[in-house]
């Protein structure tokens, strides 16, 4: 079974380098300046000697570095990256309880990058000298220069004073009381804005790669096959053609994952929304080190999943690469 | 490009010397120059401005959020301290551009030094430097470069390195392509039969060869740094004692519904900024590489 000892190679690989992500934080925390009690306990007020006095002895401070590394790394095995002096909890428990509502944004920027962008695309390349593709040759690079908070706070203008169709921040509405299915419609409603923000390089950048590697494969050998064959035009353009022009596509998307989560910090901000975003915002306000290091252990993590369920979509898209590496 | 006249292709002289060829092709991209004239532009603003201009963008002006047009002391208006906005859009580009610029070179530096490795050495050289290129991948690189941030000092330094640090992996990997590519080719083997050094292979040999699509991605890594210094002020971890766009942007964002040019502004400029960065690395992608001109 190749495809069974791929998956378990890759998640032994995947461990290594989760492993790897934990003895980076432990190092920066060494690195930084100032005692790491201190900078474990973060600055928020109310830190008391004792209560360095309790880091220095569950972190194993006097000890020596392997030693406190051993400490680190088995206290995360067990699910314990350090408690947040501020918001009062494990950041953990804080970290995951924020992740759902980044990964909704995330997924939802996504698909609509993808499905807008592959659209636009691929409609520019039927035509590659005309007006519809110049125009968004120009409007990619409108989209791919805006910084992501900037066209997030112009969409607020926009909405809250000229046309208000959206909600402009949070997740919900919390003084609708409805059903489950009222709060999803509700939930979707408030994605529409920081989605399509996060969204908009997205869009720009994969507008762009389907254009060219559309142009691309209608310019290969096979299309010219297909067609002196006297199969339709349609089936050549869908069938044959985008089919592998969506390919490269699929590659730098499961890529992106880990830019889109930098981008979904910033546009989180913008509109409130409670994932791991504001709460990256909160804590940096606060300087409370250990959530902002369990927030880059979680996003690597994130990007780990994301990478190996682009490796398997990628196999199931292509079926020239069964069981080989990719 | 589509807007490159018919007919004016002739070459004029026959033996002209690639760069100058690419120059010339560069300086008939019309949107290449545009983005040319617009970055000579802000940078000169940048340079020149704040002297000329003369007033403090930390220093209060005016009545705080007075609309732009409104008092002619303070031409865009105020934010919420009544800090003038004009002021802050002269002054706040110097940080921006200079770790942008800065943090691009980084980021080349790294990229390059461990790509060029990688590529030439090969073997197990190569193996745990794409390793570790791997590795960095897997974090995202705002996030990383707010830690690093965070923990160290905030100084213009500081978030330049940290860019760096979080931002080289790609790079890196095209200048390993590169690098592997360029040293089996005849010349490279002709060189070290006649006895170069590595050091001479890679950094005199091989390098002005793979410096083309290397340009290309410097040019376009200037304005992804630019959006990193901007997001990471926005996020209020530039240094506060140094007036920049993303800082203005942040500490107006409270506010926006009361000052909708306070924000407005500045975002325009850093817009500007990494537009003119994207037009001319777009016109460097057409003239450095002829043969995806078609595209």
């Amino acid at each position: 079974m190749p495809i069974l000892r791929l998956l378990l190679e890759r998640i032994a690989y995947a461990f290594i380098v989760v492993t790897a992500v934990l003895v980076l934080n432990f190092i920066l925390v060494r690195l930084a300046p100032g005692d790491p009690a201190e900078v474990i306990a973060g600055e928020s007020g109310g830190i008391t000697e004792e209560i360095l006095a309790a880091i220095r002895r569950d972190y194993g401070l006097d000890l020596p570095i392997h030693e406190q590394l051993w400490i680190y790394l088995g206290n995360a095995i067990q699910g314990d990256l350090g408690y947040s002096f501020y918001f009062n909890s494990p950041v953990v428990e804080l970290v995951v309880s924020r992740m759902g509502p980044t990964i909704l944004l995330i997924l939802a920027a996504t698909v609509i990058a993808l499905f807008i962008g592959t659209t636009l695309g691929v409609l520019a390349s039927r035509n590659p000298e005309g007006l519809f593709s110049n125009f968004l040759t120009v409007a990619s690079l409108i989209g791919y220069s805006a910084p992501a908070f900037w066209t997030g706070l112009m969409l607020i203008i926009l909405f809250a004073f000229v046309v208000p169709i959206f909600p402009i921040a949070g997740l919900y509405d919390v003084t609708l009381s409805v059903g489950f299915f009222g709060r999803a419609l509700d939930i979707a409603h408030h994605l529409v804005l920081p989605a399509f923000t996060l969204a908009i390089i997205y869009i720009a950048q994969y507008s762009r790669l389907a254009r060219a590697s559309m142009l691309e494969v209608l310019g290969s050998d096979y299309i010219r096959t297909a067609r002196a064959k006297g199969v339709a035009e349609r089936v050549v353009f869908f069938k044959h053609a985008l089919r592998n022009a969506v390919l490269p596509i699929i590659t730098i998307t499961g890529l992106h994952f880990g830019n889109l989560l930098s981008g979904a910090v910033l546009v989180e901000a913008v509109f409130n929304w409670p994932g791991l975003g504001t709460l990256a915002f909160d804590s940096l306000l606060r300087r409370d080190y250990t959530t902002i290091l369990a927030l880059l252990f979680f996003s690597a993590l994130m990007v780990i999943v994301a990478n190996l369920a682009t490796d398997f979509c990628y196999r199931l898209a292509d079926p020239r690469i069964k069981g080989k590496r990719g | 490009m589509a807007d490159r006249p018919a007919g004016t292709d002739i070459p004029v002289a026959a033996a002209e010397s690639p760069a100058r060829e690419a120059w010339r092709m560069f300086l008939r991209n019309r949107s290449a120059i545009l983005g040319l004239v617009l970055l000579a532009a802000i940078v000169l603003v940048s340079l020149f401005g704040p002297p000329l201009y003369g007033v403090d963008p930390f220093k209060i002006q005016g009545a705080p959020f007075t609309p732009p047009g409104v008092d002619p002391n303070v031409p865009l208006g105020t934010d919420h301290v009544g800090r003038d906005i004009l002021a802050g859009m002269i002054g706040g580009g110097r940080a921006t551009l200079a770790v942008g610029a800065s943090a691009a070179l980084m980021t080349v530096a790294i990229g390059l030094l461990v790509g060029a490795m990688a590529g030439y050495y090969g073997g197990l050289v190569d193996e745990i430097l794409m390793r570790i290129t791997e590795f960095f991948q897997v974090l995202p690189s705002l996030i990383l470069a707010m830690v690093l941030v965070a923990l160290f000092t905030p100084s213009l330094y500081m978030i330049a390195i940290a860019i760096g640090v979080a931002s080289w992996q790609s790079t890196a990997r095209l200048a390993r392509a590169e690098f592997l590519r360029l040293k089996e080719l005849e010349y490279v083997k002709a060189g070290r039969t006649i006895g170069a050094t590595d050091k001479r292979l890679i950094w005199v040999v091989i390098l002005p060869n793979a410096l083309p699509p290397l340009i290309v991605s410097a040019t376009l890594i200037v304005g992804v740094a630019i959006l990193f210094e901007a997001g990471l002020s926005f996020l209020g971890l530039g240094d506060p004692n140094i007036m920049s766009w993303g800082l203005m942007i942040g500490s107006s964002r409270e506010y926006i519904f009361d000052s909708w040019w306070s924000a407005t502004f500045p975002g325009a400029a850093i817009f500007l900024s990494v537009l003119s960065v994207s037009l001319i690395g777009d016109g460097l992608n057409d003239a450095l590489n002829p043969k995806l001109r078609e595209r």
